[in-house]
């Protein structure tokens, strides 16, 4: 037996006619392994739910190979992949109270009474939904449905739980108390868990590793630190990080031991050649053009810096969000404390070279981290 | 909304009253006649005021109709029991096969499901008396003309396609992930399709089968040329009233009102599940 709870490899997924249909899912690869928690991030539309729905068996797997605890389950009806799922749409049974809904996959198993009984109850406390277990679900809020249709998967004995956008009508402070007890409740019994996710903050806190996913393709797959400090390519760069990374198109140059970024609007970035190692000289210089991406929280204000004009200041009760323009573009800086500049202010900015991040500009594939400097 | 003018409330009730009195008319005219012997019913000019008689009603329960032309042996209660007995098998029958067809049409998009779909609606469109000559001929052949088990089978012409595609549309209703979340919980396709497609389409399958019931309740000619006098429906029965000594009015009228008695007390009984049913079945395409 292997380590892994899930083993997707080269997985399509066309809608209509392989080849010719809508392509959601493009040659995917991800393996999950035992214990952990998985979050599925990327703008709508870009394949999750699709994903989801191939790993439970409600849509056939177009090519490629699903493995669920070491068993490929291509052709396996949901009914004998032992997997549960919590609904993007809840899909609670309309007709049946809220407890039955709960309970209706330990029914199938014939588990005594009061088990069935206590096991809701738990299930139900953890997520606040005690006080509507004897309601049918359209006397209930659509959070509320959520959270029964979350119950309903979480009560499960499964070997791999997948949950749709398991808390996206809650508020954000039920959202933080939730995510919390769900990820004891998922770690303490050592279950596997994917789970789709808008929300970052969600994904970092609870996932031991993030899948970025954009138009069908994995674009990374590691642990939410890695995610931030070396993401793999622009898109991931970008999409991941609020807010998001700053990124300018740029002309390499070097001269006398320095290499030097030339943004537009005659603005260079110039610093010492011996920052960067050998092998990214090579690396770098082999282009003639980069993408640099420096995020919003790593630019600072120093006297003598690179020259910006400030655009917007925003104090949002715990940072400044600084706009200004800089190299015929936007640049976005953070600050914690209430930065006392004003619109129309020209401010000078410091990027330090551990902060960059160089993406190819054609791929978008990353080519260096600053934080990979010594 | 509630601001209507009283104006506007009268002209209402007046238009109301207009549809159901053009409606009802012919449904009253036949009840009172049911009640009339012929001459009363024959006298010009006609009138509604009569001195009612119960003849007619006791010539068809007793069998026995006594006319001028002497005594008549009429079928009208076996026939009655020929429509319910027809009807109801031919629903049932319906049920047991439209039913699961409709589900497998609205869910598992096959290949090439639609045009088997539209194929067995189509057969709606056919007049039936394209089919009766040859479907006459081979019944006499096999040996199933002037059976119930042949007549029933004919009258899945009428009963399928209605069935099949109300229901269809209620089964494409009801959202597939509720069914995905029932399978994956450890459900086969079999106890998914029995304990929630089916209690959800309910309301639809209600509908379908009591509008089926009533098409073939009166459904006339597959009987009248594949059935005889002790296997006919009341709908062909009622010709025996055509008599050699003239035409019996009051005993078709009563015949009308009985026959109309069983499929209305349904009607009324699932009045709410027929509308919801032919609507919400219509939207669908
Ligand atoms: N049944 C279907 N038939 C055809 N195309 C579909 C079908 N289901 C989804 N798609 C398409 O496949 C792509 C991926 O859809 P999917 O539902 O997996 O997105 P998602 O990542 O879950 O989005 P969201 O975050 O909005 O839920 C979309 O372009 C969508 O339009
Ligand atoms: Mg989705």
């Amino acid at each position: 037996m292997s380590d892994l709870a899930l083993e997707i490899t080269a997985v399509d997924k066309f809608y209509g006619p392989i080849d010719t249909g809508v392509h959601a899912v493009k040659s995917f690869d991800m393996n999950v392994a035992r214990g952990d928690i998985v979050a599925l991030l990327g703008s709508s539309g870009c394949g999750k739910t699709s994903t989801l729905r191939m790993v439970a068996g409600f849509e056939e797997v177009s090519r490629g190979s699903i493995k669920i605890a070491d068993r490929e389950v291509n052709r396996l009806p949901p009914v004998q992949r032992n997997v549960a799922m919590a609904f993007e749409g809840y899909s609670l049974y309309p007709t049946v109270n809220v407890r039955d809904n709960i309970a209706f996959a330990l029914k199938a198993k014939r588990l005594p009474q009061a088990q069935v009984d206590a096991r809701v109850n738990e299930v139900a406390e953890m997520l606040e939904i005690a006080d509507i277990l004897d309601r049918i679900p359209a006397q209930v809020s659509g959070g509320q449905q959520q959270r029964a249709s979350l119950a309903r998967a979480l009560i499960r004995d499964a070997d791999l739980y997948l949950l749709d956008e398991p808390m996206g009508q809650l508020e954000p402070q039920l959202r933080t108390l939730l995510r919390g007890r769900i990820k004891h409740f998922i770690k303490e019994r050592g279950l596997t868990a994917v789970l789709v996710t808008h929300d970052q903050t969600e994904a970092n806190a609870l996932a031991d590793k993030i899948a970025v996913m954009e138009d069908g393709e994995m674009q990374q797959f590691a642990s939410p630190a890695e995610i931030k400090e070396r993401p793999a390519n622009l898109f991931t760069g970008t999409f991941i990080g609020e807010p998001p990374m700053n990124v300018f198109q740029a002309k390499v140059g070097r001269a006398d031991g320095r290499i030097g970024f030339h943004l537009a609007g005659d603005l260079a970035l110039i610093y010492p050649a011996e920052v960067f190692s050998a092998e990214l000289h090579k690396a770098i210089l082999g282009k003639s053009e980069v993408a640099l991406g420096v995020r919003p929280y790593a630019v600072r204000r120093v006297e003598g810096g690179a020259p910006a004009q400030v655009v917007t200041n925003q104090w949002l009760g715990d940072q400044s969000h600084i706009a200004a323009r800089f190299a015929e573009g936007t640049l976005v800086l953070v600050e914690h404390d209430r930065a006392r500049v004003g619109v129309g202010d020209q401010i000078g900015v410091e990027l330090n070279p551990r902060d960059l991040h160089i993406f190819d500009p054609d791929t978008g594939d990353a080519i260096s981290h600053g934080q990979e400097l010594a | 909304m509630d601001t209507q003018s009283t104006l506007e409330k009268v002209l209402r009730g007046i238009a109301i009253t207009a549809v159901i009195l053009f409606f009802m008319f012919p449904i009253f005219w036949i009840f009172l006649m049911s009640f009339q012997t012929n001459e009363t019913i024959l006298r010009v000019p006609p009138s509604i005021v009569f001195e009612p008689t119960l003849t007619n009603y006791k010539a068809l329960i007793t069998g026995r109709l006594e006319s001028t032309a002497g005594a008549l042996e009429i079928e009208f209660m076996s026939n009655l029991f020929n429509s319910a007995y027809l009807s109801t098998m031919a629903v049932i029958v319906g049920l047991i096969l439209g039913v699961p067809a409709a589900y497998a049409f609205g869910r598992l998009k096959f290949r090439g499901s639609e045009d088997i779909a539209f194929t067995l609606l189509s057969f709606r469109f056919a007049p039936p008396l394209l089919v009766l000559l040859p479907l006459t001929i081979y019944f006499q052949q096999i040996g199933l003309a002037n059976t119930y088990f042949g007549l029933i089978w004919v009258y899945q012409l009428i009963v399928l396609p209605l069935i099949l595609w109300i229901v269809r549309g209620y089964f494409e209703d009801i959202p597939a992930d509720i069914e995905y979340a029932y399978r994956i919980a450890g459900h086969g396709f079999w106890a998914t399709f029995r304990k929630i497609a089916l209690p959800l389409a309910m309301p639809g399958i209600a509908a379908a089968g009591l509008l089926a019931f009533i098409f073939a309740w009166n459904n006339f000619i597959f009987a009248l040329v594949l059935a005889s006098a002790d296997k006919q429906p009341v709908t062909v029965g009622a010709l025996a009233f055509v008599t050699a000594s003239g035409i019996q009015y009051g005993q078709i009228a009563a015949g009308i009102v009985l026959s109309i008695l069983p499929t209305l007390a349904l009607a009324l009984y699932a009045q709410r599940y027929l509308v919801e049913g032919l609507s919400l079945g219509a939207v669908k395409g």
